[in-house]
């Protein structure tokens, strides 16, 4: 078999929980609300999606359950950060450490504990393609709602009127306010679909990915997660190329490492922060490009009486 | 990531300040356990608590024994290495390699405390340092992929490239050219002890590349899945990992503490302990076990593991027996000799059928 299939479908599998904890931080950071608990809640929907399959035995109860699981917790910075207006950045790292000790406590009894991996697809005629068919036709049902979702996403900050109320509200909460747009209530909606889909990134890891659970097995997704959104400086088709290149990147190190490519490991694991670090530079080059699209006021907080 | 050890040390000094009000209690003897990770880890950390377990088991109300888990590799040992000697404690184990400097620090300020180090090679009048055979484990691991291979392709996926891991490495690739000369062996360097999604990524690389027998030296029950799927064959490692993959896993290697741990601590209760000492046990003692068999190997290849393994007690076998040549060639324990355990810990190079070379 040309070892150039497995590693793009591997590249996809590692990309796509990135693409949705990563598209739905950015509807959050545009409504300009940073949640940095993007990991803590990964870690939530991990055991919780884990946790409902096991017991129902089938996938889609696990993806919702993860889904929910996430948007309970990033209720609580909602409710935190929208109403009690605690400082956002301490909130979201509060909300991570909180993720990371309630998914171990709760998860204690799932370790060890198999369960069955989400199958891929087969789409009669398209997927026996030789190469082809292995190339786009044989991922989980899951790789192609992330498809769904950038377009989704996509869809809505550009062409919907919804969109354009979440974009001025994360540009200037008190204009948006004076012109009676619902900045809590946007910003409450925005804060949740970003816990449903950083849950469903968890979900992805602890049902596709290794389907199994353990303390911890984001490893650090949800950071870089958060990274792409500025690599990709707030625009979902940005955002997707970066986290597939990423992806790429981190499944290049070890193909060329198992050729025996004489290159130090290191080096090689070095390569996908290298290249976030090395686009970001390219970027910040000209700080008008980052100034332009970042949401003026992600980050602060907003009370209706200022 | 800095985060989460932000996290640990708070909860740590919660521990250690919850350990400091309890009252002493003066007749059983204390016996302490710094672990790295938390104890479900299903691994490592798992196999120490089992020792720990075993312990209390055997000795009864004789010892008192108390363990502090997730716990990280820097300065934060130091403070539960002291908090845990001043509260009374009179035997200590440390269960990872990377205590090493901040247990020589409090080692000295406690000299009536003993101390033992898992791994290290650093020992003192009150620090002993106690080590598993891993080589033995990962000789019967090669014996079997030796055998069990079509391919003739060896997967093994390494964490860090030090010393006691690349024997490993090098060892399978002895235990399967014993029984298959053809053998060739492909390692992937992850670069870090536990990652689940990485691991299972070298593992499909390894398996794509053609290795069909993949053997590892990292922490997560990943690359076991990996073999499942695919249809080829893994081996575990610290714990049996046969629920991850009924078919894959062939066998793995796995630790029992508890032999080690009991006879320790009855040489502190009769006085016979003492310090500067370096123990390394293997199949023999049953420190070092073999995950149960699959089924799936044929009884003839089960026969040529269980001559080894029983060559290994009886000791007439020696994984680093020589002829050895290094994989550029080079002869680096001559025929007839074996190599010296004093170079174990400076062992920096691949035998002859590993691909590419050492990461310096």
């Amino acid at each position: 078999m040309n070892p150039l299939v497995p590693m793009i479908a591997s590249t996809v599998v590692a990309a796509t929980p990135l693409i949705y904890a990563a598209l739905g931080e950015t509807v959050v950071e545009r409504s300009g609300v940073l949640n940095l608990g993007i990991e803590g809640m990964m870690l939530i929907g991990a055991v919780a999606g884990f946790a409902a399959t096991r017991a129902s035995g089938s996938d889609t109860v696990g993806f919702i359950a993860a889904a929910g699981a996430g948007v309970a917790l990033s209720l609580v910075f909602g409710f935190l950060t929208i109403n009690l207006q605690t400082n956002q950045v301490a909130t979201g790292l509060a909300l991570t450490l909180f993720g990371i000790g309630l998914s171990a406590f709760v998860g204690h009894n799932l370790a060890g504990l198999p369960v069955a991996r989400l199958a891929p697809i087969t789409i009669p005629g398209l997927t026996a393609i030789p190469v082809v068919g292995d190339l786009l036709f044989h991922y989980d049902i899951m790789v192609y709602l992330s498809v769904a979702l950038y377009l989704g996403v996509l869809w809505f900050l550009t062409r919907s009127r919804a969109g354009l109320t979440l974009r001025a509200i994360g540009e200037s909460p008190a204009v948006a306010h004076a012109i009676g747009k619902p900045v809590v209530g946007t910003r409450y909606l925005a804060v949740m679909f970003g816990g449903a889909t950083a849950g469903i990134a968890g979900a992805y890891l602890s049902l596709v990915q290794t389907p199994m659970w353990v303390e911890g097995m984001s490893a650090g997704k949800g950071w870089i997660a958060l990274a792409l959104v500025v690599f990709g400086t707030w625009k979902p088709t940005r955002v997707v190329i970066g986290a597939y290149l990423f992806g790429g990147v981190t499944q290049f190190q070890l193909f060329a490492q198992g050729f025996g490519l004489p290159i130090p490991t290191e080096f090689l694991s070095m390569l996908p922060y290298a290249a976030t670090v090395i686009v970001l530079v390219i970027i910040c080059r000209d700080p008008k490009t980052i100034l332009l699209n970042q949401p003026a006021s992600l980050g602060h907080s907003f009370h209706s009486a200022a | 990531m800095q985060l989460s050890k932000t996290w640990k040390t708070i909860s740590l000094c919660l521990a250690t300040g919850i350990m400091a009000t309890a009252p002493a209690v003066a007749e059983p003897l204390k016996v302490a356990f710094v672990y790295l990770g938390p104890r479900g880890d299903g691994g490592w950390t798992q196999q120490h608590d089992m020792g720990r377990l075993g312990l209390e088991k055997a000795m009864g109300d004789k010892i008192k024994t108390t363990f502090v888990e997730n716990v990280p590799e820097t300065a934060d040992s130091e403070r539960v290495f002291r908090q845990l000697a001043a509260d009374g404690n009179k035997l200590i184990f440390a269960t990872s390699f990377g205590y090493m400097e901040p247990l020589q620090k409090v080692a000295k300020l406690f000299p009536d405390v003993k101390f033992e180090h898992v791994n290290g090679f650093k020992t003192a009048a009150n620090i002993v340092v106690y080590e598993p055979r891993f080589e033995e484990g990962f000789y019967l691991i090669g014996t079997l992929a030796g055998q069990m291979t079509k391919s003739n392709t060896l997967g093994f996926i390494g964490s860090f490239p030090i010393p006691s891991v690349i024997r490993n490495i090098d060892s399978m690739t002895l235990g399967a050219q014993a029984v298959n000369p053809k053998v060739q062996t492909k390692a992937i360097w992850v670069n870090t002890w536990y990652d689940p999604g990485k691991e299972r990524q070298a593992a499909d690389t390894l398996i794509a590349e053609g290795a069909d027998n993949v053997a590892q030296n990292t922490d997560s029950p990943a690359s076991i899945q990996a073999a499942e799927e695919k249809g080829t064959y893994a081996f575990s490692i610290d714990a049996d990992m046969s629920s991850f993959g009924k078919k894959a896993q062939l066998s793995g290697t796995t630790e029992d503490w508890s032999g080690y741990y009991i006879a320790e601590t009855k040489k502190v209760l009769d006085g016979s302990w003492t310090g500067n000492r370096h123990t390394r046990w293997g199949i023999k003692e049953g420190m070092v076990v073999m995950a149960p068999l699959n089924p799936a190997i044929p009884p003839a290849a089960v026969k040529v593991f269980e001559d080894k393994k029983a060559a290994l007690i009886a000791g007439t076998l020696n994984p680093f027996a020589g002829p050895i040549k290094d994989n550029t060639g080079k002869e680096m324990v001559a025929a007839g000799a074996t190599m010296p355990e004093a170079t174990f810990n400076s062992l920096n190079w691949y035998v002859a059928g590993i691909d590419g070379s050492v990461p310096k």
